[in-house]
């Protein structure tokens, strides 16, 4: 026993530094095996179709005259193209309005479904939820059906009371025809985040609050939303990068919306136009790009003006 | 244990041969998904593309009559889907079939991508007479055929006969005598007269034309010129007529081929449908004319600008090309020439009114010509109608970016529509737009 822990003691200093250089590089290999499936399928189906994306961004195909680098000439004709602007102004747009109305009514949904513990509350909760469960394509055909005119259930609605029913698939309405359609598909998924963050709050918490003499509402707004805060950024930037590429709901719409909604609606419809139908493939990346970099600064923005006030929000 | 074995060798054996199935295949074009099934497995296979509602009927035909190639036929969408595909196709290099129905008017599109194959040295001249001059014309660029023809679709004027009896008019001769006609059947509180849908917009060109458009012009010469004129007085006429039809109430805004669209000529909203011989077939599967509807519906034909000169013009048609991808464009030739082409295949196609024939047997049978057509309760519209259409057709000539023109036309029309602009000024931003395009894509625009 003694001899063995002598033996071990003088061990040279090198010798040490040697085992212990082959257990780091061991444990070294041991992680890069762990994290390389993964890192295999981000390179491949990640990094390189973005890389490959990037590359084709920087030429120009021409009919008569064939491919030619050209720098960021697509990138100063996406900024200068009207159909890519009045796109990009839309989604903005479409965003400012859409992601509030969603997230005040997801937030007074879980609220609601966090303070009654009914069975009617979990009949209620599966139900709200129940249209994200729905494919987006089903939800939109199902909504260009409602609102149709033609044989739609609104004619006959607005025609009990001898009005006319308002085209949700005409110029005029078309936001607020689409604004209907995702906020039905997604205020139900912010509702169960927030309603899952909501459940993870000490409940001793309120009733210290209560202790103190706050009432439901201030409960509400003084514990629950500030408790929740992080749980309502992570939902504002999903909702963010979402609307900004906004594409199936309108794609769908559009072969029920007579002209309404053109090939160059949104930013993201614009760049599949000129991928697949014109097969302007360096154009189609460039606006995506340009898209992407558009959503980056709209979440960075975003992000920098939420920092500080997450203590009270 | 022995037993498990066994199943576990005959499994993997199985899987086995279904990853080499699955390698041994290319892409799009491969001839184990096939839509119909090859009976002469031994054969030579040629793979198509097509939408046709009868093509497997076509498809099973041709297969049975010819001993050195089968085809192996898949239906990748109608129209603008299929096209999207192929084009998609053809920038990959990959995955495009060997064969495609493609419309003549996209044919100059892919022809300059260089993604077609001249097939006038794989036996042209055996099949040249089945088909008429104009025929040939349409489906060539220059001197170089680029698809035989199948079908064609001569314009007339569909229209409902209950609702022209109960407004007492006859059909309009001349397109003043359909406004007249619109207007008075508005003023009786009657249906809408017509349509003027945005996503159309090759019956808009079709109707420029008839009024003596001539959109794109070029020289075979001088293939990087070509010219553009969108917005003559004849477009702008033509676009400024439907504005103005479309802005007093007197036709529809909706979008053609639609469900809302669809629903509203069965509910008799629109008392004509300017449209090709194809339409009735399309029609019908569609569900119209059907039940109590049987046989309302009648044709004339188009109305004239100028009744003393009148000039017939023509909506969609269809042919079948070979591509660049193809390995064998012998094999692939004979396909395209054979296809369509046996009396079978084009009696039901037109005894169904899915097609109008181009190939001239079928054309000049008198069955085809004198045919009572029940859709429009027994009345001889090949002879009335199509049949004269056709014959004074003159021929088009498309341009190299038909997508991005008719895509831009869309637009202008949609613009028309919401009353944002007039007709005439749809005209001149439509040439603005696609004059600057054809600049971009490296042609001289003259």
């Amino acid at each position: 026993m003694t001899s063995l822990t002598e033996k071990r003691a003088a061990r040279t200093q090198p010798e040490t530094r040697k085992i212990r250089g082959k257990v780091h590089l061991r444990e070294h290999l041991m992680g890069w095996l762990f994290v390389g499936p993964f890192g295999v399928v981000f390179l491949a189906f990640l990094i390189a179709p973005l890389a490959y994306a990037l590359y084709l961004s920087l030429f120009q195909k021409k009919l008569i005259g064939g491919t030619s680098f050209v720098l960021f000439d697509n990138y100063v004709k996406a900024f200068t193209d009207p159909s890519f602007l009045s796109g990009a102004w839309f989604v903005i747009r479409f965003s400012l309005v859409s992601i509030p109305v969603q997230i005040i009514i997801a937030l007074a949904m879980a609220l609601i479904l966090d303070s009654v513990t009914t069975l009617f509350a979990r009949f209620s909760r599966l139900m709200i939820f129940l249209p994200y469960a729905i494919p987006t394509v089903i939800g939109a055909v199902m909504w260009g059906f409602l609102y149709s005119r033609g044989f739609g259930p609104l004619t006959d609605i607005f025609g009990l009371f001898g009005a006319t029913a308002p085209d949700f698939l005409g110029s005029d309405l078309i936001f607020y025809g689409l604004l209907n359609v995702v906020t039905w598909q997604w205020a139900g998924y912010y509702m169960i985040i927030l309603y899952a963050a909501l459940q993870g709050v000490d409940p001793t918490l309120y009733e210290a609050a209560r202790m103190d003499g706050a009432g439901r509402w201030q409960i509400a707004t003084r514990i629950k939303i500030p408790l929740i805060a992080p749980a309502l950024i992570l939902i504002l930037v999903f909702s963010l990068i979402g609307t900004l590429q906004f594409f199936n709901e309108p794609q769908i719409l559009r072969y029920l919306a007579a002209g309404t909604i053109g090939s160059d609606f949104t930013p993201n419809m614009y760049a599949y136009q000129q991928a697949f139908s014109l097969a302007n493939f360096n154009y189609g990346s460039a606006i995506s790009f340009a898209l992407g970099g558009i959503v980056f600064i709209c979440v960075y923005a975003f992000l920098f003006f939420t920092r500080k006030r997450r203590s009270f929000l | 244990m022995k037993r498990r074995r066994i199943l576990a060798t005959v499994a993997m054996l199985a899987v086995g041969s279904g990853l080499v199935a699955c390698s041994s295949d290319e892409g799009g074009s491969d001839a184990s998904n096939c839509t119909n099934t090859i009976t002469k497995k031994d054969l030579p296979v040629v793979t198509m593309w097509g939408w046709y509602p009868n093509t497997q009927l076509v498809v099973d035909n041709f297969n049975k009559l010819n001993n050195e190639v089968q085809v192996c036929w898949t239906n990748v969408g109608q129209g603008g889907d299929e096209y999207d595909k192929f084009q998609t196709a053809i920038s990959a290099g990959t995955g495009a079939p060997d064969v495609i129905m493609v419309e003549a008017d996209r044919i100059p599109t892919f022809q300059i991508q260089g993604a077609l194959v001249d097939i006038k040295q794989y036996g042209f001249d055996a099949v040249k007479a089945n088909y008429s001059e104009g025929a040939w014309k349409d489906v060539s660029v220059g001197d170089a055929v680029y698809g035989v023809p199948v079908d064609g679709g001569p314009m007339g004027m569909i229209y409902r006969k209950d609702i022209f009896d109960k407004y007492k008019i006859t059909p309009p001769k001349t397109w003043a005598e359909y406004e007249q006609a619109a207007q008075k059947v508005k003023d009786a509180g009657g249906p809408l007269f017509g349509d003027f849908g945005a996503n159309v917009p090759a019956v808009l060109m079709a109707l420029q034309i008839q009024k003596g458009a001539k959109p794109f012009t070029s020289d075979p010469a001088q293939p990087n010129a070509i010219g553009v004129k969108l917005n003559d007085q004849a477009s702008k006429d033509v676009l400024d007529y439907w504005g103005g039809l479309a802005k007093k109430g007197l036709v529809g805004t909706q979008n053609q081929f639609t469900p809302e669209y669809i629903s509203g000529v069965i509910n008799g909203n629109y008392a004509t449908y300017i449209s090709a011989a194809w339409a009735p077939g399309y029609l019908t599967g569609a569900g119209v004319g059907k039940g109590q509807d049987t046989g309302k519906f009648a044709v004339a034909p188009l109305p004239q600008w100028d009744s003393a000169n009148p000039v017939q013009v023509n909506w969609g048609g269809s042919a079948f090309s070979v591509t660049k991808q193809a390995k064998k464009p012998e094999l692939a030739a004979k396909v395209a020439y054979g296809l369509y082409a046996d009396k079978e295949s084009l009696t039901d196609g037109w005894t169904n009114q899915i097609i109008f024939p181009l190939n001239l047997t079928a054309l000049k049978d008198p069955a085809f010509v004198d045919l009572k057509v029940a859709f429009f309760g027994g009345q001889q519209a090949n002879k009335e109608v199509y049949v004269p259409a056709a014959d004074a057709y003159q021929g088009v000539q498309y341009a190299p970016f038909g997508q991005y023109y008719l895509d831009a036309m869309e637009k202008q029309v949609s613009e028309v529509i919401k009353g944002s602009v007039t007709g005439s000024q749809a005209a001149d931003r439509l040439q603005e737009d696609v004059a600057k395009y054809a600049k971009e894509q490296g042609f001289t625009v003259q």
